[in-house]
């Protein structure tokens, strides 16, 4: 079919978005003409990476690269200024007792305490993140979910993670995906656009993979695994389709995307490996916080134990580092 | 740049002995050819000194096996099988140590000796064992043959044991096995094994050498069955002394596969697959898919992510945990891998290799890919047994099959289409004996082995398996 | 009036469903038990195994391809063919072996109730000799039987009815295809059973019949290298040998002459259709 572009044939962004967007047909056509993938192989191949042994020297590397990727987050119904300011304060310096430790990449809150964040985090470099659009089920208007956009960023946000309508994909509609994608993209300005594609509600690697096109070409500019409510979350499997996405999107239109996974990252050894499929799937032009996150919270502590034993060549317990 | 440090494997888990006689009638026997040494391919450095076996030592171990077997296949099933599992069972505890001295002695990346042989020589002996004790539903015979001669090849020395041993020992028969010249110490070490779980004397006798004591072995008068692992060549000549005898045999010989990649497959994984199929184990793999049969109308973009994958597999020392490709087995190798990538290059194929970096002191040859092969090149008929892919193009499945099916091997093949009804059409259609589809060198004891045509005769594994130690 | 002077046969060669002469132009004096001349049959030359190599080739394909049921309603019909010759094949054989009239219709009989035997296999040998195997991993894993290929048949000098559709029958019930020599001794019911293979349905090259000398053909079948298998039931010991090492050539799967006597009215087990046959052993992943 005409719209069909293949991994190499440069077309641009813009070229390959309106022939493809042009209806839901050309659309289905497109997303359903990309490469297969096979679930076992993906699996086995990620699970592979996952047994790379990454020691001494390029261990420390990582952890300072890992934290440096943490998008800290807290998205609890029981969140409050007090909560979100405490946890700005760790985002901005993780181990009081050692500046030498990087600050992460972002804090990530819901709408109502974007203001809050930014003040508490103002000066540092740690950027505010904040998610949106009827978070985390997407399910409302697409009015609802600019408004709600509009909120965040009007509030400072200067990245917005959104939901996709897992509904409507499910249902076939990439139509009505892309153009609710497009919309909040609209809704951003200059803040960042994350979407989140709840990989776990896709269920399958081909939506996957076809969902992050689907997000890619309309315009977001990380592409997210999950909100972190739904299991499975940020799989390495998943976190390796996506980085293919990115990869082949960059190939095909010029267009650079980063990736965020979130959800399940819970220790040192999860970041690390993530941190091996990127730089053995995209390669290491994703090795920076402006194209690779760790959507996150409790890895954060175990990133600095870990650390703290390269350092001392002690294990360290809990008590030694501070809970938010 | 993410540099992964050294992670090396520690070899202080293995203690390898100056030397090693051979392995008779349950203990370790001086051998009367004059000893060899066996080195590590990686550096060249001599491991031990190896006894040789002659034929009169042959004679020695054929005789203990005939006299082991009286009792060995009397003991009720029952009984052997609870050897078995308690050779699998250490097998199991010795992993580490068994796995570190595979990659010593042979070469192969520790992440395969450790994640792919050790894991498959262990489930290779539990199923067996449980064989044992149910041969009478099996559908073949119940009564063993006798003393099985075994010659075993360098590519996979300890898994090749197993599949050797295993099934023999649990149909009642007693093994004379001689494993590889340049890979003899995880056999060895085997034997080793063999006395910790009390094994009878004779059961299984270890004879080290070089082709001769593989002669004596299959010459044998009194060896009632010949397996053999090796070169297509070999199998030949063993084919041949057999004949006229009433001896019974199974050969797993060469093989050139295809791996064909319809336009519809999924790219990434066949990507894996390809890599997967022809460098896993240095291309030492007698199934290995060094043909690649790819679509034309995808060959331009499957080539380029396959060239981007091959730029980063890490070839270098074979202790090192992210080490994917390794050493090869031996100088000789590394010459007739060199003479046939010449002669690629010669007869017009284009070759390709990504930078890499090649250690000063033994025997490597980087992962290589020649394009614009014809059928009709050396390179698309021979088997390299080296980390050297062919790629060739065609236009429509039939053709595809065809050119599959153009070698007189006929051991295994692969087919790469999300389209079932496609994908059994064309394992229907190849003359191999293994067709991984959407895959590619998966093993397990649970699944027969073996190959058409030139690939050889009789299968391992599975229940298959049986059927060549019993009558 | 003189008694009517009968219209004798030709007994020719079976070479892709036609009945050549030899290429050689040679034939030789086949007797009775008793000495009495029967017939000149023809005395095939390596040329003409090679044609019917080349026969035998051409048909696997179809033979092989066609659904197991196809084979097996092929196979009874040749059974069907055969019991309505019975009389026929009886008389040659009397003429033949120098049995009675009663025995040759036993063994007649026995010929026919051994294709019907085998016609059955068609469809069950593949289930008894295949096997779905649960590996340790997320894959559809199956075993199937598929033919060798062209086997060449050196066909036992004694039984030249039942011995030789026992040698036939399991060989081609399964797909393979063939290239016979028959009992040099007794060639003539061979040479009926073509005509009986010609008119069943059979597609020409599944069966080629060569008469002749064993001695002289087989070694260039046994060497040939379009040639999958070898089963060297009705060989002498130094020709199974010298066909064995020429079969290693191309690693034939080899049939060796038995050690024993055969009796053919015993239960033939299923090793003669085995030892044709190979396993192919599919994978595919297991996942959405």
């Amino acid at each position: 079919m005409d719209s069909f572009v293949r991994v190499g044939d440069a077309r641009g962004v813009s070229t390959l978005t309106t022939d493809v967007a042009s209806s839901n047909a050309a659309l289905r056509g497109f997303l359903h003409g990309l490469p297969g993938v096979d679930k076992v192989g993906a699996d086995a191949r990620a699970a592979m990476l996952g047994t790379r042994s990454i020691k001494t020297t390029a261990k420390r590397q990582a952890i300072d690269l890992a934290i440096s990727m943490v998008d800290l987050t807290t998205l609890e119904g029981a969140d409050t200024p007090g909560k979100v300011r405490a946890m700005c304060a760790k985002a901005v310096h993780p181990d009081p007792s050692n500046p030498d430790v990087p600050r992460v990449a972002a804090v990530c809150v819901y709408p109502d305490l974007v203001a809050e964040a930014v003040q508490a985090v103002r000066g540092s470099g740690v950027k505010v993140a904040s998610v949106a659009t009827a978070f985390p089920s997407g399910r409302s208007s697409l009015e609802v979910k600019v408004t709600d956009t509009a909120l965040a960023v009007a509030a400072g946000a200067d990245e917005v993670d959104m939901v996709i309508d897992r509904g409507a994909f499910l249902a076939g509609d990439y139509l009505k995906v892309f153009e609710e994608i497009v919309a909040i993209k609209a809704a951003c300005g200059s803040a960042h656009l994350k979407v989140i594609l709840e990989t776990g509600e896709l269920a399958t690697y081909d939506n996957v993979r076809r969902a992050s096109w689907l997000a890619m070409l309309a315009g977001g500019d990380f592409i997210k695994t999950s909100t972190g409510k739904v299991q499975p979350a940020a799989t390495l499997p998943v976190t390796l389709v996506m980085l293919e996405a990115v990869r082949d999107f960059l190939a095909t239109t010029g267009r650079k995307v980063g990736v965020k996974p979130a959800g399940g990252i819970r220790t040192t050894k999860d970041a690390i490996k993530m941190l091996v499929l990127v730089n053995e799937t995209a390669g290491d032009g994703w090795l920076h916080p402006d194209w690779f996150r760790l959507g996150a919270s409790s890895v954060l502590n175990d990133l600095l134990m870990q650390r703290q034993k390269q350092d001392t060549g002690r294990y360290s317990g809990p008590d030694y580092f501070t809970l938010d | 740049m993410f540099e992964y440090a050294p992670a090396p494997e520690s070899r202080d888990v293995v203690d390898i002995k100056p030397s090693y006689g051979l392995f008779v009638n349950g203990e370790f026997v001086d051998g009367s050819g004059s000893a060899f040494k066996t080195i590590n391919p990686a550096s060249e450095e001599k491991l031990a000194e190896i006894a040789a076996a002659s034929a009169a030592d042959v004679d020695l171990a054929v005789q203990a096996a005939r006299k082991a077997f009286t009792t060995w296949s009397a003991m009720p099933g029952a009984e052997r099988a609870k050897y078995l599992f308690r050779i699998a069972r250490i097998i199991q505890e010795r992993a580490r140590e068994l796995a570190v001295l595979e990659s010593l002695d042979n070469g192969k990346p520790i992440r395969e000796s450790r994640d792919v042989d050790l894991p498959l020589v262990a489930a290779h002996f539990f199923y067996y064992a449980g064989w044992a004790d149910k041969l009478e539903y099996a559908g073949y015979g119940t009564r063993p043959l006798g003393v099985a001669g075994q010659v075993i090849p360098w590519n996979f020395p300890l898994l090749m044991l197993a599949w050797k041993i295993a099934p023999a020992l649990a149909c009642g028969n007693t093994v004379v096995l001689k494993p590889a010249e340049t890979t003899p110490l995880t056999a060895l070490l085997f034997a080793e094994i063999c006395q910790q779980a009390d094994l009878p004397p004779g059961v299984v006798n270890i004879v080290t050498g070089a082709g001769e004591t593989g002669a004596a072995v299959v010459n044998h008068p009194d060896v009632d069955k010949v397996a053999f692992t090796g070169s297509t060549e070999v199998g030949r000549l063993i084919a041949r002394s057999v004949a006229g005898t009433g001896k019974k045999v199974t050969l797993e010989l060469g093989g050139k596969a295809a791996n064909i990649v319809y336009e519809d497959a999924a790219l990434d994984q066949a990507v894996e697959g390809i890599v997967n199929g022809i460098f896993f184990n240095q291309g030492h793999v007698c199934c290995a898919g060094s043909r690649l049969l790819v679509q034309e109308s995808i060959a331009g973009e499957l080539l380029a992510s396959l060239k981007r994958r091959l730029g980063t597999l890490r070839m270098g020392d074979p202790l090192d945990k992210n080490t994917d490709i390794g050493a090869i087995n031996s100088a000789a190798q590394l010459a007739k891998i060199r003479e046939l990538s010449d002669m690629g290059e010669q007869e017009g194929a284009e070759r390709w290799s990504p930078a890499c970096a090649i250690p000063d002191r033994g025997f490597w040859f980087p992962p290589t890919i020649f394009t614009g092969v014809a059928q009709s090149h050396r390179i698309a008929r021979e088997e390299i047994f080296g980390p050297v892919l062919s790629v060739l193009t065609f236009r429509t499945p039939g053709e595809a099959v065809e050119k599959a099916n153009n070698t007189p091997f006929g051991l295994s093949a692969g087919v790469w289409t999300e389209k079932a009804s496609l994908m059994l059409w064309t394992a229907d259609r190849l003359r191999a004996g293994v067709v991984w589809s959407n895959t590619f060198n998966r093993f397990d004891p649970a699944s027969p082995f073996g190959g058409y045509k030139e690939s050889g005769y009789g299968r391992e594994g599975g229940r298959h398996g049986l059927e060549a130690y019993l009558r | 009036m003189s008694e009517r002077l009968s219209v004798r046969k030709t007994y020719k060669l079976f070479i892709g469903g036609a009945f050549p002469r030899s290429e050689s132009g040679r034939s030789y004096v086949v007797t009775s038990s008793k000495g009495d001349f029967l017939a000149n049959a023809s005395k095939a030359s390596r040329k003409d195994a090679r044609d019917a190599v080349v026969a035998a080739r051409k048909a696997f394909a179809g033979w092989s391809g066609a659904t197991a049921y196809n084979r097996g309603q092929v196979i009874y019909r040749i059974a069907e063919m055969l019991e309505s010759r019975r009389a026929q094949f009886a008389a040659e054989l009397v003429a033949a072996d120098g049995v009675s009239t009663k025995k040759a219709t036993e063994l007649v009989d026995a010929a026919v109730d051994r294709l019907v035997w085998y016609a059955g296999w068609s469809d069950k040998i593949g289930a008894i000799r295949g096997s779905a195997n649960p590996v340790a991993g997320p894959y559809f894993n199956l075993s199937s039987t598929e033919p060798t290929g062209v086997v060449a048949i050196v066909a036992p000098p004694m039984g030249p009815l039942l011995g030789l559709i026992s040698v036939i029958a399991p060989v081609i019930v399964t797909g393979n295809t063939c290239v016979v020599i028959a009992s040099e001794r007794a060639p003539l019911p061979s040479i009926t059973l073509s005509e009986v293979l010609a008119t069943s349905d059979l597609p020409g090259g599944v069966v080629n019949i060569l008469t002749g000398k064993p001695d002289e053909i087989a070694p260039w079948l046994a060497g040939h290298m379009d040639v999958n298998a070898l089963d060297l039931t009705g060989a002498s010991p130094e020709l199974a040998l010298t066909c064995e090492e020429l079969a290693a050539e191309n690693l034939k799967r080899v049939l060796r002459p038995p050690t024993d006597t055969i009796d053919w009215l015993a239960d033939p087990g299923t090793a003669r259709m085995t030892t044709f046959l190979e396993t192919k052993t599919v994978w595919h992943p297991i996942g959405v």
